[in-house]
Order: C-alpha cells, then structure tokens, then sequence
C-alpha cells in the first residue's frame, strides 16, 4: 500500500464513467458517525444550505427571464410596432444581477463548505494520531503500518472530498430537480412530458453502459494491480532474476499480464467513451420533439418563443443534476467506506486506564521481582509460565536464546507495553500493573537493535529524552557513544538532517545514536540489545565499549550475542520458544547440561 | 508510425463531428424561422428529420473517434510498457543504482499510466475542440458579424481566468503533495518508533508535531480549494451573461433587420460552443505538460544503455569445467565515480574449497562477489572461470554455474516450493527435499499447514528473516551449481542453525567451489582460505591460526568477536 505514492485520481480511467466502488458494511452506523463530526458546525450548513438555495433558485428563473426577454423582442418583431427597448434594458439589468447574485451565493456556499471539509480533514487526522499513542502495542504486532497510514492518507482524503462534493450536490441537485420540473409544467405540461419520457431512456442506455464497461473496467484494475506487482517484485529482486536466469520467464509473464491490461483496458474506454455520443442522440432526440410540439403550440398561439428557448435551456441543465444524483449513491458509499476504516481504527480498544496509579518513591534504587509472572500474546498461548527471578539493584541481566525465541517479550514486559496476565513485576517494591505506564517508562534507557531515528536534526534526536538539554550535555552524550567525531565529521554537524529511512548513515552510526540518546535520557535502568551481524566489527568494539560504560552502575537487561557479555553477567535468563528455560550464571549452567550448554557447544564446534 | 492510417481516419472523424455539432444550430435557427415564426409545422418536421440524421451521423463519428482513441492510447502504451520492461530487465546493478529500483518502478507503472490517460483524452479533445471552437466562432460570424465581439470577450475572460487560478494554484498543489507526503512519513515515525516514543514518554511531542504538519495541511488545502471553488460559478456568470448580451444586443440588430430571431437562439449556442472548447484546450495544456514530464522519465530509461552485455562472439565453458573461480589484478569503481573500491585483489578459489571473505563494512568484501555473476563489471584486470574471461561467455550460461544467496534474502510472492524451484522449475521431488534438509529448512516447513505448498507473501513478508534465508540458500542448491557465493547469507540464523547448514553443506557438496562473505569469525573460522579486505584492499590471505599471528585486522576482528580463551582453544 505504501511502498510508492499513488498519482491520485488516475487509475480508475475517467471519473463518473467507470472506478470500483467499494461497499461499506455498516452504511448507516458510519454515516451517523460521520455526522456527528459535522455537528459543531450545524450554524454554518445552515447557512451553506440557504445560499445554495438562494443560489439554486436564481439559476432555476433566470431561464425563464431570458425566454420573456426574446418574447419582447418578437412581441415588437411581429407586431411590427417596434422593440421596447427600455423594457429589453430592465430585463436585462435584472438578468445581469441575478446572474450575478446566484454566482457569489453559489461561492459563498462552496467557501464555507470547504472550510467545514478542511477542518473535519484537520480532527480526523488529529483524532487518529491520538489514537495511536492510547493503543496497545499488540494492536501494532497484529497489523501492518502501511494499513494505518493509508486511512490517514487516502481514506480521510477521500471523506474530505466527498463531503465537500457531495453535500452541497445532494441539496443542489434535489432543488435543481424540483425547481426545473415545476418550471417546464408552468410552461407546457405536453412539452414536460415528451422532456420526462425522455429521461428513462436515456438513463436506461447508460446503466446499460455502465454496466457493461464496469465489467472490463474490473478485469482492468486486476491487471493493472497485477502488472503493477509483477514490476515492483521483479525490479526489487532483479540481482535474484539475473543469476538465477529468470529474466526471459519475466517478461513472457509481463506480457501475457499486458496483453490481458490492454484487452480490458480498450474495451472499459471505448464502452465508457459510448456514453456521451449516445446521450447527445438521445437529448437532439427529445429536443426536436419539444421543438414540433412547441411549433405547434406556438403556432396555436398557446406559448410563445422565449417560452420555448427557455424550455429548451431547461432540457439541457436537466440531465446534469439527475446524473449528479444518481452518482451521489456511489460518492456516499465511498465515503461510508472510507469512513468505516477511519472510524473502526478510532474505536480499537485502547490500554486500561490508570486513573488510580500510585507514584514511586524518588530515588530508585534498581531492584526487579518477577513475581510468578504468565503472559501470552495471545490469551490460549501462555509464552511465559510462573516466571520467578529476583534481580538485585545494579545487576547485569543477559538474556539468551535462538532468533525469534521471544527475547523481546521480556522487554515487552518491564517497559510494561504489554500487561501480564498473572503474577507481578515489582521494582523496588511497588507493582509496575499500579503504576503509571509514563513513570515505569522513565525509569529505563533503552536500546534496541531495531533502531529508530525520527525527522529532525543529529541533535534532537540525541536529545530525544531530554528535549531541555543543552549543546554541551548533547556532545558530551555523543562523546560517552563514541558517535561525536562521526558526527563532527557531517557537513552540517550536529544540524544535519536524518530520518529513519535515510541511508547516508550506517546501522552502527545509527545504533551509537541510540545509545547517546539513552546515555543523555540518564536512567537508572537499561535495556540493551547487542548489535549482531548487521554491523561491522570495529563499530561494534565502539558499540560494546558504549554499551559497557552505559550499563556500569545501573541495573541491565541485555539480549546479549556476545560470549564476554553473557559470561560476565550476574544472571542468565535462557529464553527457548518465548518461554525462559533456565537462569544462573555462565558455570553453573553449562554444568547442569541443559538447553544452556547445547547451545553453547553447537557455537563454536563445527 | 505504425498508427498513422487510425490518426488520419481519426482527424476525418473529428472533422465529420464538428461539421454535424456546428450545424445543429442552424437547424435550430430554422425551426423558429421557418416554422415556428412561419407559422408552418411541416418545415420543423422536415428541420426536425434532417437535424437527427445528422446527430445520429455526428454520434457514429463520436464512436469512432472514441474507439480509435482507446485503441491507440492503450495500443502504444502496451507497446512502450512492453519495450520499458524488457530493457529494464536487461539493466545492470549500475542502472539499477544509477535510477534506483523505487523509482523505476514508478516510472514503469503510474508514470505510464499517466502516458495512456493524456494520450486517450488528447485524441478526443486535442482535433475536436479547435474544429468547434475555431468554426463556432466563424459561423457566429457569418451570422451575425457585429456580435462577435461577445465571444471573443466571452472567451478572453474565461482563458485569463483559467490561466490566472492555475499559475496560482499548480505550485501550491507541488506543496501539498509535499505535506500529504510528510503526514504519512509522520505516521509512519509514530508507528514504526512505538516503542521509542513510549519510552520516552514522547506521545505528545509527536501528536504536536504531526499536528503541525495537520495544520499546515488543512491551512493549504483550504486555500487552493477556495481558489479552485471560483471556476464554476465564474464560468455560469460568463455562460448566463453571454447569452443576455446576445439577446440584449441581438435585439437592437433584429430591430434594423439584420438578422432573425431564430438566429439568436443559434447565437446563445454557438457563445456556448466556443467557450466550452476553449475550456477543453486549456484543460489539454494543463494535462500535456505533467504527461511531457512522465514522457521524459520513460525516455530516460529507454535511452539508457545497458552497461553489461553479452560479448559479440561468445566463448564457452570447456566441458570438463570444474568451477576454478580466478581473480587476476582485478579492480573496481562505480560509474561516474573516480574512487575506487577495490584495488589489485588477486587470489583463486578452487573446486571442493570455502573460500572465505571477511572485513569491515564498506570494505569492498561483498562487492567482491558480485562481480562474478557480472553483476558489476571490473573496472581493470580479469575475472576468469577455468581460465576463460567471464566477459566472453553468454551471460546465461554464465549464470547457469553460480549459486548466488543474497545478503537480504529476497523471495517472491508464490508458494514456498516455487520460490525454491526459481533456478531450476523442473526439479524432483526428491532434489527438492535434499536442498531443504541441507538449508535446514525442513522442520519450519514441515511445521507450516499446507507444508511445500505454503504461501509466501509479497517479499517474503510472512517469514522471519532466518526462514527466508534458509529459502533463499535452498533455492541455490537446487540450482545445483557449480560456484556457490554466500553474501553474509547466515547472519540471520542462530550459531546453532547457521553451524548445522555449514557441516550438511560440507558433506553434501564436496566438489564444488564455495566464496562466503561474512561477519562472523565462527562462520569462516574453518574455511580453507580466509582473505581479509580492508578498504578495497587484501590484507591478508590465509587459515584462520595463520591469520591470527600474520595480520592484524584480522585478529582485531577475532578479538572483538571472541575472548581470548576461545581465541586459543579453537586456534
């Protein structure tokens, strides 16, 4: 979803005639939300509502107007007296104002319409940003970013858009529909007839189109989905295709998928393309009715021309509102859809609250209980059973165990970004489950392999947990990393620019970042994740020395893939399949000839 | 110009349509002339019979237009996608970096649709709207002569219009693409750094920093959108007050009998005409310039020549190849770039060997490998397989001899057996239960439901990154190749795994040639040769005990990664 932008609004070929709408499940129930955003700003439809109306209104008479202008024309014309043409100026000068009336009432309108649309746009994304912060993390583990992102990209965009359209068209439409009918009866009832018999033919021929071009417009939207995945997998493996020969496989598959694109592809346009000349056909059709049955009226002295002209401009405005209605049911379940997956995220369950937490005493000291500690991500999967460890103020803590044994449960739980289901972690005596999510957080610097660096300059970044912080603190943090003369070494110092996905800096820069954010954050307990593989081998001596001089003096919890860190920790917590196996130090469990030592042995014997 | 004869036939058929289109309107003048004012019903009868021949005429040309339009449109970007893609897979590494793999793939998707849309909506609008605005203008001329000054106004007030909203509006839209990109980089931030956040308490900070951003959005969009809600009532104004000064002025010329009153109906709709082609025209020049811009990003790939090519005359493997792998004085550097990054390497790499490459980041150590499958060319000296230059032989057969495993082990959507089977589609059963018990992959996919069959989803997202390596080395072995290059391919495996694939690996293939890149001094600390590179350079070339007394990088390596007691127990 995310891995490229998009070109908004040119996918689905021409808009109107073809795109796949998708069907919301819960119509009402979302719309009723959606509504609920709208409510604040009741005073203001209110007004939108009456300009569009005035607006409509103007539009819907001038026609009328205009036709009474050419009637005095033709009254002066045939009765061969003369135009009146002071009567012809006081037409005019009431048309021009009219004119210009429905005009400025018609901005008005749309003015304050995008303003409403603008500011929902603001709270969705405000409101969805929020949210983020109150949701579990496992609501994150289960559910991919791109998902996320895209609803506060797209799908609020899309509700923006359409609010902004379809509000305003459903009144405008309705009155426009209602207006232009009750004018064309006033005129002719016989000529409304021929207009209103019509509609159902040509609105027959286009749901015949429609129907029959949405057909290929779907099969053109797999393929194009299709030939869209073939590329990117193709150019993101290419060095895989090369060696492995798979190039000529690669193209006699993107062909075979092109053929299929453009076959469909031809055949949606040309379908949809159908669509104007057959309306036009259908409306000359209905236009040289009205225009015999006018004659013959007109020449029966029944209406007059201008009657007639201005039944004709009628005609011609009265399709636009109609198709306008019909496609709002398509623009409303967009937004009904749209809108359902904004405000499904919105209604997630967020983390319990802790209205009742208590504070913890100031100076702490450092000591860990896991108190017959169970959790499992999911609650008939228990990855941790009736843990027990007792870790002493000041410890060094190394956690141990194969790749995906669920090492990062252990931090999941101190950080208390998950809640266990049953025992306690207790620091210094008080139970983390009482206390604030924030103060259990101050209490540890963290470091994880998988670092995360934001947008912003070397120097935010460092101070990350300490925003107050002065230059001095910043480079004495990244002198205790090691990192400073990496980034003295950058144009711009400490001002540089970095992001996460930025390339210009090394996974091992990145992870000396981390560690002088932890270094100036200055918390009185660790959790470090060593660098494996990823970084080269003098980074990581730079690395472990950060790390060392970190962890001196504080408690520390360390995934540790270094022998010399897990031989000198004061306790090993062995983790196998999310579940902790055994712990002691080094000598006492390779003695014991458990998971420990087989581990161990299979190292370094080859 | 394989669509000359359908862009002649086209240009015809717009021709036919705007004759009808700018006809219509006389038949209109007649009906009230001759009929209605006439008094005579059989003239709006026989107006009224021809004027639908003609509609119908004019919607057979439409349909033509419009079918010639979708064929050509789709026709040449089927063709021009086809000739992108077939290049693009013929590109080199050098290309590949030179473009960037992201933006290649745009350029091959959404700036070729962008090619298809502007060249479908050109042909139907780019010959139609000039005929009809050009000729109503005419016609509106003949009819009236001393009214023609309303259209010309008519139109110049639109086109300034038009102009002055979009110099305005499009750099502002190039900015809120910009915003729309921060925001979801921001999202992006605030999920993928969860953690980080919430450790550091940072929530609010980053709400009031998206927030921002939210703003600024919002702040932006209502401008353009305020901006943009201006053209439709602007144009109902000029369209409603065209046709008053038509009547208005038309009144004065039908009082001195210069003209009819059936003609001012003709009138209003030529007035109408023309201002909607020129709306028409200033919605091509808006679309035609960001299609130029997709139509030059293509060109650059198809003007761009492949850097690595098949030699003119091939030389081939003897048959008794072997898999002897020979670097001769080679050194590298990338284009456009004067630094090299590997200077004078030398060595050999022999059947039934591991030859081992280890070094710091950026030291060259994997760029080494990929010269072998010519993935780079060298930039001096020779690279030779059982003595015969690898720039001599067809890069398929090339190919055909090495098992290549990435460092990021790269998969692709299908199933996990046909992932494995990439190299070699034709493999048995039994070759593919080998591979995977060597890869050490059978126990997780016997543990999966549907087993071989299991999906593998786009880029392998659904497994860890060991499983993927594991896939990933399988799929080499089916290949059953005679030169295998591991690029830092166990890193994600644990000691345990990453040292039982190396002894299965060991006895399964006893005479082939194996070149390892890797981190890990346990991984390489038996191979039969290590060579150690340091900045493009070799440093030191040897076992692992020799290695560790003659060179020091390599023992600074060693000792990083291991204590001194195991430095001297395993030497």
């Amino acid at each position: 979803m995310d891995r490229r932008p998009r070109v908004m609004g040119f996918r689905g070929g021409p808009p109107g005639a073809g795109g796949i709408v998708e069907k919301p499940k819960h119509f009402k129930k979302t719309m009723i939300t959606i509504i609920g955003y709208l409510r604040p700003f009741w005073w203001q439809i209110s007004l939108v509502a009456i300009c569009a109306i005035i607006s409509t209104i103007f539009a819907i008479v001038s026609p009328k107007i205009l036709g009474n202008m050419t009637d005095e024309i033709i009254k002066g014309f045939i009765g061969h007296k003369g135009i009146n043409f002071g009567a012809i100026e006081h037409i005019g000068f009431w048309l021009i104002g009219l004119y210009i009336l429905s005009s400025a009432f018609s901005y008005i309108q749309a003015w304050m319409m995008t303003t409403i649309s603008q500011k929902v746009t603001f709270a969705l994304r405000r409101d969805i940003s929020a949210k983020i912060s109150r949701l579990p993390l496992s609501y994150f583990d289960k559910h991919e970013n791109g998902d996320i992102i895209s609803r506060v990209t797209n799908d609020i965009e899309t509700i923006s858009q359409n609010l902004n359209q379809s509000m305003t068209q459903l009144m405008t439409s309705l009155i426009m529909i209602v207006g232009i009918l009750v004018m064309m009866i006033t005129i002719s009832w016989q000529m409304t007839l021929i207009a209103v018999l019509v509609l159902p033919v040509s609105m027959a021929f286009v749901s015949l189109i429609v129907k029959q071009s949405q057909r290929f417009y779907t099969r053109q939207q797999a393929a194009l989905g299709e030939i869209d995945g073939h590329i990117d997998e193709m150019f993101s493996n290419h060095v895989i295709v090369k060696t492995f020969n798979g190039e000529k496989r690669s193209i006699h598959r993107f062909n075979d998928i092109n053929h299929k694109l453009h076959d469909s592809g031809w055949k949606a346009q040309f379908l949809s393309g159908l669509m104007m000349p057959i309306m036009q056909l259908i409306s000359n059709f209905g236009y040289v009715s009205v225009a015999v049955v006018g004659g013959w009226l007109a020449i029966n002295g029944k209406i007059s021309i201008g009657d007639i002209q201005a039944f004709i401009q009628y005609m011609n405005q009265f399709t636009q509102p109609i198709s306008q209605t019909a496609n709002i049911v398509n623009i409303l379940q967009a937004t009904a859809a749209a809108g359902e997956r904004v405000f499904g995220f919105l209604a997630e369950k967020e983390e319990s609250s802790e209205e009742d937490a208590t504070v913890l005493p100031r100076a702490v000291k450092g000591e860990v209980l896991f108190d017959d500690v169970s959790f499992g991500y999911s609650k008939d999967h228990p990855v941790i059973k009736h843990f027990n460890a007792h870790i002493s103020p000041k410890q060094n803590v190394a956690i141990v165990g194969p790749t995906g044994a669920g090492k990062t449960t252990l931090v999941n739980l101190l950080m208390r970004f998950y809640d266990i289901h049953s025992g306690s972690i207790k620091i210094d005596g008080v139970d983390i489950a009482k206390m604030k999510r924030q103060d259990v957080r101050r209490l540890f610097g963290m470091v994880l392999q998988d670092t995360w660096l934001f947008q912003g300059t070397i120097a935010e970044n460092i101070a990350y947990g300490k925003t107050n912080a002065t230059h001095e603190e910043v480079a004495a943090a990244a002198r205790a990393a090691h990192v400073d003369h990496f980034i003295n070494t950058l144009p711009d110092g400490y001002d540089t620019i970095i992001s996460d996905t930025a390339d210009t800096i090394s996974a091992g820069e990145k992870q000396l970042l981390t560690i002088a954010r932890a270094v100036l954050a200055d918390a009185p307990m660790l959790i470090l994740d060593e660098a494996t593989s990823s970084v080269d081998t003098r980074t990581e001596a730079l690395i472990q020395s950060a790390m060392d001089k970190l962890s001196h003096g504080r408690t520390s919890f360390v995934i540790a893939h270094r022998l010399s860190t897990i031989k000198s920790a004061d306790t090993i917590l062995v983790i196998r399949d999310g579940n902790i196996v055994e712990q002691g130090k080094h000598l006492d469990l390779l003695k014991s000839g458990g998971y420990y030592s087989e581990l161990y042995n299979s190292q370094f014997s080859s | 110009m394989p669509y000359l004869w359908f862009l002649v036939i086209l240009v015809g058929l717009v021709w036919a349509q705007s004759y009808v289109n700018l006809a219509l309107p006389d038949y209109t003048s007649k009906i009230v002339n001759h009929g209605i004012v006439g008094k005579n019903i059989d003239a709006i009868w026989s107006n009224g019979t021809q004027m639908l021949l003609l509609t119908f005429l004019g919607g057979l040309c439409a349909i033509g237009v419009g079918f010639i339009a979708a064929r050509i449109s789709t026709g040449y970007t089927r063709r021009l996608r086809e000739a992108v893609f077939t290049k693009v897979e013929g590109f080199s590494l050098d290309e590949f970096n030179k473009f960037s793999s992201s933006s290649l793939v745009t350029r091959s998707t959404n700036d070729m649709q962008q090619i298809q849309n502007v060249i479908s909506m050109v042909l139907r609008i780019a010959f139609l709207a000039p005929f009809m605005g050009v000729g109503s203008i005419i016609k509106a001329h003949q009819m009236a002569p001393s009214m023609s000054w309303i259209v010309i106004i008519a139109i110049g007030v639109m086109m300034s219009m038009i102009i002055v909203l979009f110099m305005v509006a499009i750099p502002k839209f190039t900015i809120i693409q910009k915003l729309v990109d921060t925001l979801s980089l921001q999202t992006r931030e605030m999920l993928t750094g969860v953690r980080v956040i919430r450790a550091y308490n940072k929530d609010d900070y980053q709400q009031k920093k998206f927030n921002t951003t939210n703003k600024q959005s919002t702040d932006l969009n209502m401008f353009v959108n305020r901006l943009m809600m201006l053209m439709q009532p602007l144009m109902t104004l000029v369209m409603g007050l065209s046709a008053v000064a038509v009547i208005w002025v038309g009144s004065y010329q039908i009082s001195s009998g210069n003209l009819q009153v059936g003609n001012l109906l003709a009138l209003m709709q030529y007035v109408s005409q023309t201002i909607m082609a020129f709306l028409m025209i200033s919605i091509v020049f808006i679309m035609v310039p960001r299609a130029a811009v997709s139509g030059k990003r293509i060109g650059e790939i198809l003007n761009t020549k492949p850097s690595i090519v098949d030699p003119e005359k091939a030389s081939h493997l003897p048959e008794a190849a072997v898999g002897l792998v020979e670097f001769k004085n080679v050194s590298f550097g990338y284009q456009g770039s004067e630094q090299m990054v590997l200077e004078n390497i030398s060595f050999e790499a022999k059947p039934g060997q591991t030859t081992a490459i280890i070094g710091g980041t950026s030291s060259g150590k994997s760029t080494i490998l990929n010269l072998i499958p010519r993935l780079y060319d060298v930039s001096g000296g020779m690279i030779t397989i059982d003595g015969v230059n690898i720039k001599d032989i067809p890069q398929t057969e090339l190919h055909a001899k090495i098992g290549y495993v990435p460092q990021k082990a790269s998969l692709f959507s299908g199933t996990i057996k046909s992932n494995i089977i990439y190299g070699n589609p034709e493999a048995s059963d039994d070759h593919i239960e080998r591979a995977i018990s060597i890869a050490q992959a059978s126990e997780f996919i016997n543990g999966l439901p549907k087993k071989l069959n299991s999906p593998v989803s786009e880029s392998g997202s659904n497994l860890s990154g060991g499983q993927k390596q594991r896939l990933s080395i399988a799929r080499a072995l089916l290949k059953k190749p005679q030169i295998y290059l591991f690029d830092d391919s166990f890193s994600a495996l644990d000691f345990k795994t990453d040292a039982a694939l190396r002894s299965a690996l060991k006895k399964e293939t006893a005479n082939e040639t194996f070149i390892i890149v890797a981190q890990r001094i346990s991984t390489i600390m038996q191979a039969d040769k290590i060579i150690v590179v340091d900045e493009g350079k070799i440093v030191g070339m040897g076992r692992h005990d020799e290695l560790l007394k003659s060179t020091p990088e390599y023992r600074e390596i060693a000792e990083s990664q291991l204590s001194a007691s195991e430095l001297l127990e395993e030497a």
